[in-house]
């Protein structure tokens, strides 16, 4: 795919002053961008050029550019992570785009992730979801059983280990119609549900979670699958299916 | 409905009651094409027997308006989770025109069920229940009245291009609302490919077998 031959690109950004103030769209030129540089790379080119020209740059989220972290996100042309598939925005490569092509950068859009500047977005609603219950609690006084000395079937295994590669960038909700988190709450309650250690807290787990996810102000999953589509990860909705299946449950047998 | 998982099971239980009440409807008005006679009776049994007429037509018409005020609170609560739009948004991307427009697909059956309520469902009341008449025969005349009501209804080739088009909607909303309703009470698994196809069979030949019906009478009445 690559040409090696150097891109110009004009970029649609979103900036944004601060939390209080309303953004809005502003056009800016890159030229000369290595097609196989990755997206996050590119936003560093652009990044020097206006620092050298004085002006602020853009902020956008990023840690470990190897798309285990979850940190970065950026809403590209109509869609969470970009047009490639199975990939976060670090891992995507300026050969997806065109020479000349006009993209459009934004943040995640939700109520429940407020934009702080420009490209970075407040997603500590996730971690509140995670505080209410995406946990086990072990005890660490000295005699701790070892996790490998508990059997688990080859089969929870694989799938708590499926979900628990979310890495709760928050794509799942970007890209939702109705900025659901539930691919996100899925996969938590999953992971923890199929392992022998999860089971003590496994009622209250699935009910504060979702109790939480509500809090926040998400939205209502309609099942488009979209979040499915667009996960790094490649979470499955089956997560999803087994939440509404653990929170029904836990509904119906709860003690108080 | 305090949860957005209770909001979602009812809606999809609500659904599968709609999908049954849609199947029998169905059957009872296929006969129309065979036998009028058939018609008749299973029409006559429908409109006066007092389990249907005052136990399960409640219920169908709470089960109506539950789907319909639950999907209206759904879709103002989806939309107040998002305050501000995207500049660009490609959904066409990773999900389907009809998952991404059931509110639309919706309103477009709402708005059919109230002609198909002022062609049938309201004389009934007003023969039934004003009148006071349960015989189901016309004054004056001999043999039960409904299937000539169901044709004379398919007379006019608007009136049959409306229903045409809302059963194309009813498709549509059905192409994904069986097996989003499966997903919502949590039954994904290794049935889930064999269940969409059903479901997919479901929401084009049901409506279909509506269309064809609403022809057949349009074309054999003129």
């Amino acid at each position: 795919m690559s040409t090696n031959k150097d891109m110009n690109l004009i970029l649609k950004i979103w900036r944004q002053k601060d939390q209080k103030s309303s953004g809005k769209m502003v056009d800016y030129k890159v030229n000369g961008i290595s097609p196989d540089s990755s997206f996050l790379e590119m936003m560093d080119v652009l990044n020097e050029g206006l620092i050298s020209k004085g002006e602020e740059p853009v902020e956008f989220d990023h840690d470990c550019r190897e798309g285990i972290c979850g940190m970065c996100s950026l809403y590209i042309n109509g869609e969470a992570h970009g047009p490639d598939r199975a990939v976060t925005t670090c891992q995507l490569h300026m050969r997806k785009f065109k020479d000349g092509e006009t993209v459009t950068i934004e943040p995640w859009r939700a109520k429940a992730f407020p934009v702080l500047k420009d490209l970075k977005v407040d997603r500590s609603s996730f971690d509140r979801i995670q505080q209410a219950g995406g946990f086990i609690s072990v005890n660490t006084s000295g005699n701790t059983q070892d996790a490998n000395a508990t059997p688990i079937s080859k089969y929870n295994a694989d799938k708590a280990m499926d979900a628990a590669t979310c890495i709760g960038c928050g794509a799942c909700v970007a890209t939702c119609k109705n900025a659901s988190a539930m691919l996100f709450v899925g996969a938590k309650v999953t992971q923890y549900s199929l392992l022998p250690q999860g089971q003590v807290e496994r009622k209250e787990r699935v009910l504060n979670m979702v109790k939480q996810m509500d809090l926040e102000g998400f939205g209502n999953c309609t099942n488009t699958g979209a979040c499915e589509v667009e996960c790094p990860k490649g979470i499955s909705l089956e997560n999803i299916a087994i939440m509404n299946r653990e929170y029904l449950k836990a509904s119906i047998t709860k003690e108080d | 409905m305090k949860t957005s998982i209770a909001r979602k099971v009812s809606m999809a239980l609500s659904a599968f009651f709609l999908m049954i009440f849609l199947l029998q409807h169905f059957a009872i008005n296929v006969t129309s094409i065979f036998s009028g006679e058939t018609f008749n009776n299973l029409s006559h049994f429908m409109g006066t027997n007092f389990a249907v007429q005052y136990i399960m037509q409640p219920i169908l018409i709470f089960g109506v308006v539950f789907h319909f005020v639950m999907g209206f609170i759904l879709e103002l609560k989806n939309k107040g989770a998002r305050n501000i739009k995207y500049a660009k948004n490609n959904g066409g991307a990773n999900s389907s025109w009809m998952s991404r427009n059931m509110i639309l697909s919706g309103l477009v059956i709402l708005a059919f069920m109230g002609l198909h309520f002022y062609d049938f469902w309201l004389p009934e009341l007003k023969i039934k229940f004003v009148d006071g008449d349960w015989s189901g025969v016309l004054e004056g005349e001999t043999g039960l009245r409904y299937f000539t009501e169901l044709q004379h209804k398919f007379v006019n080739p608007i009136r049959v291009a409306i229903y045409c088009v809302a059963f194309i909607f009813l498709s549509l909303h059905l192409l994904h609302g069986f097996s989003s309703a499966f997903q919502s009470i949590g039954a994904n698994n290794k049935y889930t490919r064999a269940l969409s196809k059903f479901g997919m069979a479901y929401a084009i030949l049901i409506p279909l077998g509506f269309v064809v019906i609403a022809l057949f009478h349009h074309f054999n009445h003129c």
